[in-house]
């Protein structure tokens, strides 16, 4: 990158499996403060397990993440959980609170950490509920709601404290053309207005296109791109190319790593036959 | 003569594994009850929190408590009477009741059924939103589950179990003055003034106090331990759930051998 912006997120030579299996392998990249970052990769790559290793969830085998300054995986809990007060998280699935209604949802977060009177933090939280074109299911439960629907209302969740940064985990997965327009906005106005660093995890070229200032590829482990949107678009091969085009043959395997095809066919071939 | 090295090897590996496993959850079992504990006094700062688990492990567990009280208390006595009666100690009934109910029927059926009523819920609830990743939500709002819902929880059943196992002996000893008064027709006044003046404070009502605090204690612990390490899958939560009842129950049982000795000889 030859920007002169600061960054907030530092992540580097961080190693992590689950298993045997290497999910990441010495990855090195930064996120810029105040921008809209997309990670992009094939499905099962580990982005939202990036996600959850910068925030401290899980910790790495090796390497470190540094979120504005400070080590991540050597904080105090008392400490991590300060830090977690300035980042919003919308789950790939959610994860409302299942026996609290939309609104305690969204206004839970501002009932455990701030001392706000009644009214101010019921308008705090239509607020939110409205941005996300929500306001009406304020009184559903969660499992009154469609997947999209709970990811909006997570969204409001994660946005309720105004957090510092934050990371979305697939947020247009799910949700019809129109909404999808809306989300973009809306995370685009977010980041500008309230100048957030937007953390964004997506399959969705197009969105991501609309409105990402930086791009990250990766795939198997390693990171295989990182540049400025137009860095991006310029690239006409390999990895990155076929990524953004959507092609399914190329050097991004579309197929979970395991044996040959052929030699798992006729391994089972032979015990049957046997 | 390799294939015997071999399979010798694969024993002594596997032994070893389950060994180093064993080991391991005991170590992750006893942080975790470290960490449960130093988050024991945050619990008092939020009483709302407190309250509501109070309602859903102890007053959502009264209907069947209620009514096995009532049965095991009629069961009781009758079986008393019929024993007694050939002694012509029938008026003892009331003391033999009550102090079987107090000593060991309360805390031992209580908890027995308090591990299948709210232990295998809690594990279910903890093992679900394990799964739906809501304690995870809750770390990344910086709300420390341990404090939010582990605690309140923990501390809820050791608070409920000993109120429900007071009911339940009650309804038990209600019961026992049903069978015995009403029906078999035992002097009512003897009925109650020997099981007064048999029953001890401080050596019965207490001491079967203590027990069922120990129970509770046990219950939570298994519970919130398995519903913490559930796989989050749906069979893992069930596994989790079967366990919980399994081991709470077994646990409850052998603990009442050790302080029966203690307590009664
Ligand atoms: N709890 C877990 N235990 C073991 N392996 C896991 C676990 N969670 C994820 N994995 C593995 O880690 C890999 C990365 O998972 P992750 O959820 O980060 O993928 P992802 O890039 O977010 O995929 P998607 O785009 O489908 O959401 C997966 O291949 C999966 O096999
Ligand atoms: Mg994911």
């Amino acid at each position: 990158m030859t920007e002169s912006t600061e960054t907030l997120i530092e992540i580097k030579n961080l190693t992590f499996s689950r298993g045997s299996r290497k999910i990441f392998d010495d990855i090195t990249l930064s996120i810029p403060k105040g921008k809209i970052t997309a990670i992009m990769g094939p499905s099962g790559s580990g982005k939202t397990t990036l996600l959850k290793l910068i925030a401290g969830q899980l910790k790495p085998d090796s390497g470190k993440v540094t979120v504005e300054g400070l080590n991540v995986h050597q904080l105090s809990r008392k400490k991590i959980y300060q830090l977690r007060r300035k980042m919003g998280m919308l789950f790939q699935s959610g994860a409302l609170l299942t026996d609290l209604n939309v609104f305690d949802n969204v206004a839970f977060p501002l009932r455990e950490h701030t001392k706000l009177p009644e009214e101010m933090l019921e308008a705090l939280v239509l607020m939110k509920l409205q941005a996300v074109g929500l306001r009406g299911a304020k009184h559903l439960m969660p499992s009154e709601l469609s997947g999209g629907m709970s990811r909006r209302v997570a969204l409001a969740r994660g946005i309720a404290l105004d957090p510092e940064m934050i990371f979305y985990d697939e947020p247009f997965v799910g949700q019809d053309p129109i909404t999808k327009g809306v989300l973009v906005k809306l995370i685009k106005t977010l980041n500008d207005s309230l100048d957030l660093t937007s953390v964004m995890v997506s399959h969705d070229v197009d969105e991501v296109m609309m409105i990402a200032d930086y791009i990250c590829v990766v795939s198997e482990g390693k990171l295989i791109a990182q540049g400025t949107k137009e860095e991006m678009l310029k690239e006409s091969t390999g990895y990155v190319n076929q990524f953004i085009k959507g092609l399914p043959d190329g050097p991004v395997p579309f197929h979970f790593p395991t044996v040959s095809y052929v030699e798992d066919l006729t391994s089972s071939n032979k015990s049957s036959l046997l | 003569m390799s294939l015997l090295v071999n399979k010798v090897q694969n024993l002594l590996q596997s032994l070893g594994k389950g060994f180093l496993s064993n080991v391991e959850a005991f170590g992750r079992g006893s942080l975790f009850m470290w960490s449960l504990l130093l988050a024991i006094p945050s619990v008092f700062f939020r009483f709302d929190l407190l309250l509501k688990q109070i309602y859903v492990a102890g007053v959502l567990s009264l209907p069947i408590i209620l009514m096995a009280g009532l049965f095991i208390g009629m069961v009781l006595s009758l079986q008393g009477y019929t024993i007694l009666v050939k002694f012509s100690a029938e008026e003892a009934v009331g003391t033999m009741t009550a102090l079987s109910l107090l000593r060991e029927i309360g805390p031992v059926v209580g908890g027995l059924l308090f591990a299948g009523r709210a232990g295998s819920a809690l594990t279910a609830e903890i093992g679900l939103m394990r799964s739906t990743e809501q304690i995870s939500a809750l770390e990344m709002m910086a709300v420390d589950p341990l404090k939010f819902v582990y605690a309140p929880r923990f501390l809820a059943m050791i608070i409920a179990l000993p109120l429900l196992v007071l009911i339940f002996n009650a309804l038990g000893v209600f019961g026992g003055y049903l069978v015995s008064v009403s029906w078999l027709g035992v002097d009512s006044g003897a009925f109650w003034s020997q099981m007064s003046s048999e029953v001890d404070w401080r050596e019965d009502v207490v001491n079967g106090m203590i027990k069922s605090v120990a129970f509770g204690f046990l219950i939570a612990i298994v519970a919130l331990f398995q519903g913490v390490n559930a796989i989050p899958t749906s069979e893992g939560v069930s596994n989790a759930t079967t366990r919980t009842v399994v081991h709470a129950s077994l646990g409850i049982l052998g603990l009442d051998f050790v302080l029966t000795s203690v307590m009664f000889t």
